[in-house]
């Protein structure tokens, strides 16, 4: 089995479906012949002809919106936007077009679109490259939104999404694009979208994550672990639909949580996360729930991102408190 | 292309395609393959389409039917969809009531759209169109990329993008001309200038001549024509159509016309244009000058024109009983459409109402 890491098994999961299915063809800026800003699309265009695998101008709207009526077509499309800070210029298309498309076509128009964004922060990279703007997609009743943790994952979570037949928002957490690489499996096979995954079992506290926090709940998880504590570590995978049951189990066996994102803590997925456990499992908590998040602050260029990027210490510190081990100072 | 309009006449310049005049006098020698048997009948639902528009607005006012968007005054633009073969997509913005009207979609599910039910949106698949967009200039990216598909699938065929003057100045509209011209796609777009963005007049929308000059700096041909001209209409949708299905495309085409009446149910026109100004646009009406056309061809009389508002009343009457006879849709219906499959918690949600509503609450 190959060892691949996040941006090949990607690929992989891209060329193999293209073999499969001669409707989906993948769009968007600089995504053929330089194969991508991230090299993702490598080598698709050669294989497929500039046909499938286009160079689009430089419009971000455009190319969803495009996506939408290919899709209406019969098309698969999957469209890249270069950045999640770029994204915004294609809200409306987004948003109030490709999410609602199914509602407005009363069940006509369910559109296959796949939109590939990278995410997030840690490549010290300009202004407007770095950001987690997951909430406004999560707010959308009709998106479907991804963010794999590890390249197995990366890869079933997008045959899921390709072959799902409605609107997904693909987040690649580009900080651990090529952190990790681990087996991947020429075969077909898909993780489903609408899972979250218990990474590692504990007992006494829960720390949910996704992305490329799942690495640093991991890290802080181990510490912990020389602490004598048993921290149960969450990866969402699928932020929506959101497996919150997951987490509501978790926490009932735990008493516990910490909740890790990149994104700004308020109205973060925490809220939420934190608002569906209130309602189910409030009295199983022995503390008060803890997030661990970006501030409420705009993300800073590189010198200062790993400041406000959680990490596993801040994750270690989080959990000591939700444990009572460590006061904290109010 | 062997082109009769398309690059004949020069938008940047004002240039203008008109066949038929105010008047009702046809140059013969731009005709299009329009026989006057089918100007007739085209005449024909053209009056039921305004009887259609007005009876929409009447509805409005009596409290049956919710905000509306007439389209009085357009409707030789509306008949463009006629020109469309079964295999071409229409793309329509709200505005295009009376194009769906000619492509078949039934009046009584068009008024219950209105009506504030989505089930007015309930088209068949066999049905090419979209549904009806309510972001302005939002639609023709749609149209860019469906047409795109039919090109990548092989198929002779077409989509129309209809907007407006007021669409003309939004970012997407010039993406998807953009698009559109790169990827050298089978599309139509038509922009009916009707002269106002809700109150904002043509004039301060663009300081170009034309919107139709634009498709120049896109590299495909534009050509501005009197929308209120059913011929010159019919004219440049069937060799632009003909163009795109014959592997050309795309093109942009400008209908001049006047919107009579207010952007929507909820406007009030009289703060931003007089009576007056109105009235003088009232001569170039596109219903009068294709009935002076077919009265001077001996085709049309009075009682024709008495039996055509009579037989419209009569469709308006009918789709108006079949729209209210149809049974409210359920509160349940909120939750139909939204995914494929309603995840768990939304399951609960539904369950909340259900509940609800069982429990005697919720509104009759």
């Amino acid at each position: 089995m190959p060892k691949l890491n996040m941006v090949s098994a990607i690929n992989l999961a891209l060329d193999q479906e293209m073999a499969r299915n001669d409707r989906v063809m993948v769009l968007g800026e600089d995504v053929g012949r330089e194969g991508g800003v991230f090299r993702v699309t490598d080598g698709l265009q050669a294989k497929y002809g500039p046909a499938r695998v286009v160079d689009t101008p430089l419009a971000e709207s455009a190319i969803v919106g495009v996506s939408l009526g290919l899709a209406a077509g019969g098309m698969v499309p999957v469209a890249e936007i270069q950045f999640e800070g770029f994204l915004y210029v294609a809200m409306d298309q987004l948003l109030n077009q490709l999410a609602r498309y199914r509602t407005r076509s009363q069940g006509r128009f369910s559109l296959g679109v796949v939109v590939r964004v990278p995410w997030g922060g840690g490549i010290h990279a300009p202004e407007m490259h770095s950001d987690s703007p997951e909430t406004v997609l999560v707010h959308s009743p009709g998106l479907t939104v991804v963010q794999p943790s590890n390249p197995f994952d990366a890869k079933g979570l997008m045959l899921s999404a390709l072959r799902l037949g409605e609107p997904v928002v693909f987040c690649e957490p580009k900080r651990i694009y090529r952190a990790v690489k681990m087996e991947v499996p020429e075969e077909d096979y898909t993780v489903p979208i609408g899972k979250a995954k218990t990474v590692a079992e504990g007992t006494d506290l829960t720390i949910v994550a996704w992305g490329a926090m799942v690495r640093e709940a991991v890290n802080a998880r181990k510490e912990l672990e020389t602490l004598g504590h048993s921290a149960e570590v969450i990866d969402l995978r699928t932020l929506s639909p959101m497996d919150s049951q997951a987490v509501i189990e978790s926490v009932r066996k735990t008493g516990r949580l910490v909740i890790v994102h990149e994104a700004p803590r308020t109205l973060g997925l925490g809220a939420e996360i934190a608002a569906r456990v209130a309602e189910e499992a409030l009295t199983s908590l022995l503390a008060p729930i803890e997030r661990v998040t970006g501030f409420d602050t705009f993300m800073p260029l590189g010198l200062l991102e790993e400041h406000y990027l959680p990490d596993a210490g801040r994750i270690t510190a989080a959990a000591k408190k939700a444990l009572g081990v460590e006061r904290v100072a109010a | 292309m062997n082109s009769r309009y398309f690059g004949r006449f020069d938008p940047s310049r004002a240039e203008k395609l008109q066949i038929l005049d105010h008047e009702g006098r046809l140059n013969e020698e731009l005709r299009p393959d329009l026989p006057d048997d089918r100007v007739r009948k085209l005449y024909e639902r053209m009056v039921v389409m305004r009887v259609a528009d007005q009876t929409a607005l009447t509805l409005q006012r009596e409290g049956r039917l919710g905000t509306y968007a007439p389209f009085y005054g357009q409707e030789a633009c509306q008949a463009s969809s006629a020109f469309l073969g079964p295999q071409d997509w229409l793309v329509p913005s709200y505005r295009e009531t009376g194009a769906l009207f000619m492509r078949g979609v039934p009046l009584s599910l068009l008024y219950r759209y209105w009506m504030g039910d989505e089930r007015g949106m309930s088209l068949p698949d066999s049905t090419r169109i979209l549904p009806v967009e309510i972001v302005v200039g939002a639609q023709p990216l749609h149209a860019v990329g469906l047409s795109w598909s039919l090109k990548l699938k092989g198929e002779k065929a077409a989509a129309v993008a209809y907007f407006g003057d007021g669409a003309s100045s939004q970012g997407d509209v010039h993406e998807a001309m953009n698009f559109a011209g790169v990827f050298k796609t089978p599309t139509v777009f038509v922009c009916e200038n009707n002269q106002f963005a809700i109150s904002l007049p043509r004039k301060q929308q663009t300081a170009a001549e034309s919107i139709a000059q634009r498709a120049a700096g896109y590299g495909f041909a534009g050509l501005l024509i009197d929308g209120n001209d059913l011929f010159a209409v019919a004219g440049a949708m069937v060799e632009a159509l003909e163009a795109c299905r014959g592997g050309g495309g795309p093109f942009l085409i400008e209908m001049l016309t006047y919107r009579y009446g207010p952007h929507t149910s909820s406007d009030d026109p009289t703060k931003y244009r007089t009576a007056e100004e109105v009235e003088s646009q009232k001569p170039f009406d596109p219903l009068l000058r294709l009935r002076r056309y077919l009265e001077s061809k001996g085709l049309w009389t009075d009682a024709d024109e008495a039996a055509a508002l009579e037989a419209g009343r009569l469709e308006a009457e009918r789709a108006i009983t079949a729209a209210e006879a149809m049974a409210p849709p359920s509160p349940m219906d909120i939750f139909s459409h939204t995914r494929k499959s309603a995840p768990a918690y939304v399951e609960r949600q539904k369950a909340e109402l259900a509940d609800h509503l069982q429990r005697g609450g919720g509104h009759a």
